[in-house]
């Protein structure tokens, strides 16, 4: 190659670079600007211009977080309504997609249709209904009121479908030739040899509960039984507006959900992607 | 004789009857093994999801009492009544505003990301993590971040305005911008998901394709346009869709910023909705409200997949 030709390629790959890198800071910079704000000293918050860069680490911020509002308590409550969900639907997904996968029983289509027509129906047409009848069952402010709705869901019996779809039909045949019944047959072959796709189901449905919002603000009154992303604008409410503190809260009620991204980005954008090209 | 003879044409009449009959029990005997499996997830749509739905139609055409119980029968009245509100009309045209901000501005983000993600270069997971980072991050969240970004005073945005030597903006005060401002968060949000699908779809487009238009002297856009875009509209049809419809539930980010104001600016649809049930105690009237949007999304829908869909490549 060239001299000129090659000085050409690195210059493009730098300029490729530096694209990749501005695209990426843009990305980036919201959560960063929330980050080293929430580190900063009051008077470093209030001064113009705003500082950019983390020069402190002023960590009085989160010891106030934790004391204005009960953020742990509101963390707990979005743990038992996330994981609670998360358990009903992979447990209620995976029998429904037994059923779609293996057995055979007249109507199948039109019960899969009927499941799938949930996903046309946006929860806001229903919900007024719901939130009355919550509440004539007295189960607002309860958890069983913030899990019961969702313990159902046409995308993860969906997504459990295709994934036992894919399972050699043979192995079922030669199990029930075997004597071995259909519960069985789920719980000890079907199950483990889908668990990437019940671990993206799991993942997934615990991100969408633990950051659900309206549901939470309509059925939740006492404070102790607030979740995370409704508590944590009782921060920002407080009666002098402290921006570090609140976005201290913020880093707070992110960071289980961050550490989840980390450890399961790659199963999870796999698992998504399949469900959302093959639908 | 004659009793024998009987009892043959009768179990000949019989026979389809009894085969009907045991086709009958096959069916009942493979929905009783069947039921179990979807009992569960039946009951929880049928209570949650269809019987809400309905009663939601029954509520729309009553008036109620103040914790919702039915009172008495008023027909269309408030869909009549709807259709003259100058707030419901203003929260629609609010709506499809946020819808036209923010599903180009989706879709034109995250096409940008993915094809910058999608380049053979090296670390570039670590750009595709930082692409992908919203995908872990609430509405709610998402939404104080920005709060203090739009700062009238010490906000990073109106700094960035000053640096540049423009003039200053009120982001969440002032009603030209409010909406704008509620917007951005939105986008930055959903970028994240997007971003995740369209490159998986450019990941499975065959690399013997490169291969041949690179042999045609084709360079890195001619085989972006040529290759890589109709290859991916499947991918980019399924985000209009989903984003379109997410963007006609938005909730969270005007509840968080705004409540709806300044001047009703930002007062969309689900706001509206809920301010008519949570606070006024109009609950027939919010139900009809929540059909309407309904309605709207679901013809919406129906469009994109006559119209647009038609557009689309599948391989």
């Amino acid at each position: 190659m060239s001299r000129p030709a090659q000085t050409r390629k690195v210059v493009g790959k730098v300029l490729l670079y530096a694209i990749l890198t501005a695209a990426a800071i843009v990305m980036v910079f919201p959560l960063y600007n929330g980050v080293v704000t929430s580190f900063l000293s009051p008077n470093k918050v209030d001064t113009y211009p705003p500082t950019l860069f983390p020069v402190e680490l002023y960590w009085q911020n989160y010891a106030d977080a934790l004391r204005q509002a009960p953020l742990l308590r509101f963390v707990m409550n979005s743990f038992i309504q996330s994981s609670g969900v998360m358990v009903a639907q992979l447990v209620l997904a995976s029998l429904a997609a037994f059923a779609f996968a293996f057995l055979p029983f007249k109507g199948k289509q039109f019960v899969f249709l009927v499941f799938l027509s949930t996903m046309m129906i946006p929860w806001e047409s229903t919900i007024i209904p719901n939130y009355l009848f919550i509440q004539g069952i007295k189960w607002d402010d309860t958890y069983l009121g913030l899990i019961a709705p969702f313990m159902a869901s046409a995308f993860a019996t969906f997504l459990i479908r295709q994934s036992f779809m894919s399972l050699p039909r043979d192995l079922y045949d030669a199990a029930v030739i075997d004597g071995c019944s259909n519960l069985r047959y789920l719980l000890t072959i079907a199950v483990p040899l889908a668990r990437p796709a019940l671990g993206t189901l799991a993942v997934y449905s615990f991100l969408q509960t633990y950051n659900q919002y309206l549901w939470p603000l309509l059925i939740t009154n006492k404070v102790e039984m607030r979740t995370v992303q409704i508590g944590i604008t009782m921060l920002r409410d407080a009666e002098r507006e402290m921006w570090a503190v609140v976005l201290a809260g913020v880093v707070i009620v992110m960071i289980p959900t961050l550490i989840l991204f980390v450890i399961a980005n790659r199963q999870l954008i796999r698992g998504l992607t399949a469900g959302a090209l093959k639908g | 004789m004659a009793a024998s003879a009987t009892s043959t044409a009768g179990r000949q009449a019989a026979r389809p009857l009894s085969q009907r009959a045991r086709e009958r029990r096959r069916d009942i005997a493979q929905w009783m093994a069947a039921l179990p499996y979807l009992a569960p997830s039946l009951l929880v749509f049928a209570v949650f999801v269809f019987y809400p739905l309905v009663r939601s139609v029954v509520l729309s055409t009553y008036a109620t009492n103040s914790i919702g119980q039915m009172t008495r029968f008023v027909g269309a009245r408030y869909y009549q009544r709807l259709v003259q509100s100058s707030e419901y009309l203003n929260s629609l045209a609010v709506t499809v505003r946020f819808v036209l901000y923010t599903v180009p501005g989706v879709l034109l983000v995250s096409l940008l990301l993915a094809t910058l993600g999608n380049l053979r270069l090296k670390g570039i997971a670590v750009y595709r993590i930082a692409f992908a980072l919203t995908l872990a991050i609430s509405g709610a969240t998402a939404a104080l971040l920005f709060q203090f970004l739009y700062h009238p005073v010490v906000g990073a945005f109106n700094y960035l305005l000053d640096l540049a030597h423009l003039p200053r903006v009120g982001w969440l005060i002032d009603p030209q911008w409010a909406l704008f401002a509620v917007s951005v968060p939105r986008i930055w949000l959903q970028a994240g998901f997007a971003t995740v699908v369209l490159l998986a779809g450019m990941q499975g487009i065959s690399e013997e394709l490169f291969e041949a238009a690179k042999i045609d002297g084709a360079g890195f856009w001619a085989s972006w346009r040529h290759i890589t875009f109709p290859l991916i509209t499947p991918s980019l049809f399924f985000l209009l869709v989903v984003t379109t419809l997410n963007a006609f539930q938005t909730f969270t980010e005007v509840n968080v910023l705004t409540k709806g104001g300044p001047v009703d600016a930002t007062q969309v649809v689900v706001h509206e909705i809920y301010r008519s049930f949570y606070f006024n105690g109009q609950y027939g009237f919010a139900s009809a409200q929540a059909l309407i949007l309904f309605a709207i999304m679901l013809v919406l829908t129906i469009i994109q997949f006559g119209v647009i869909e038609k557009r689309v490549y599948y391989a």
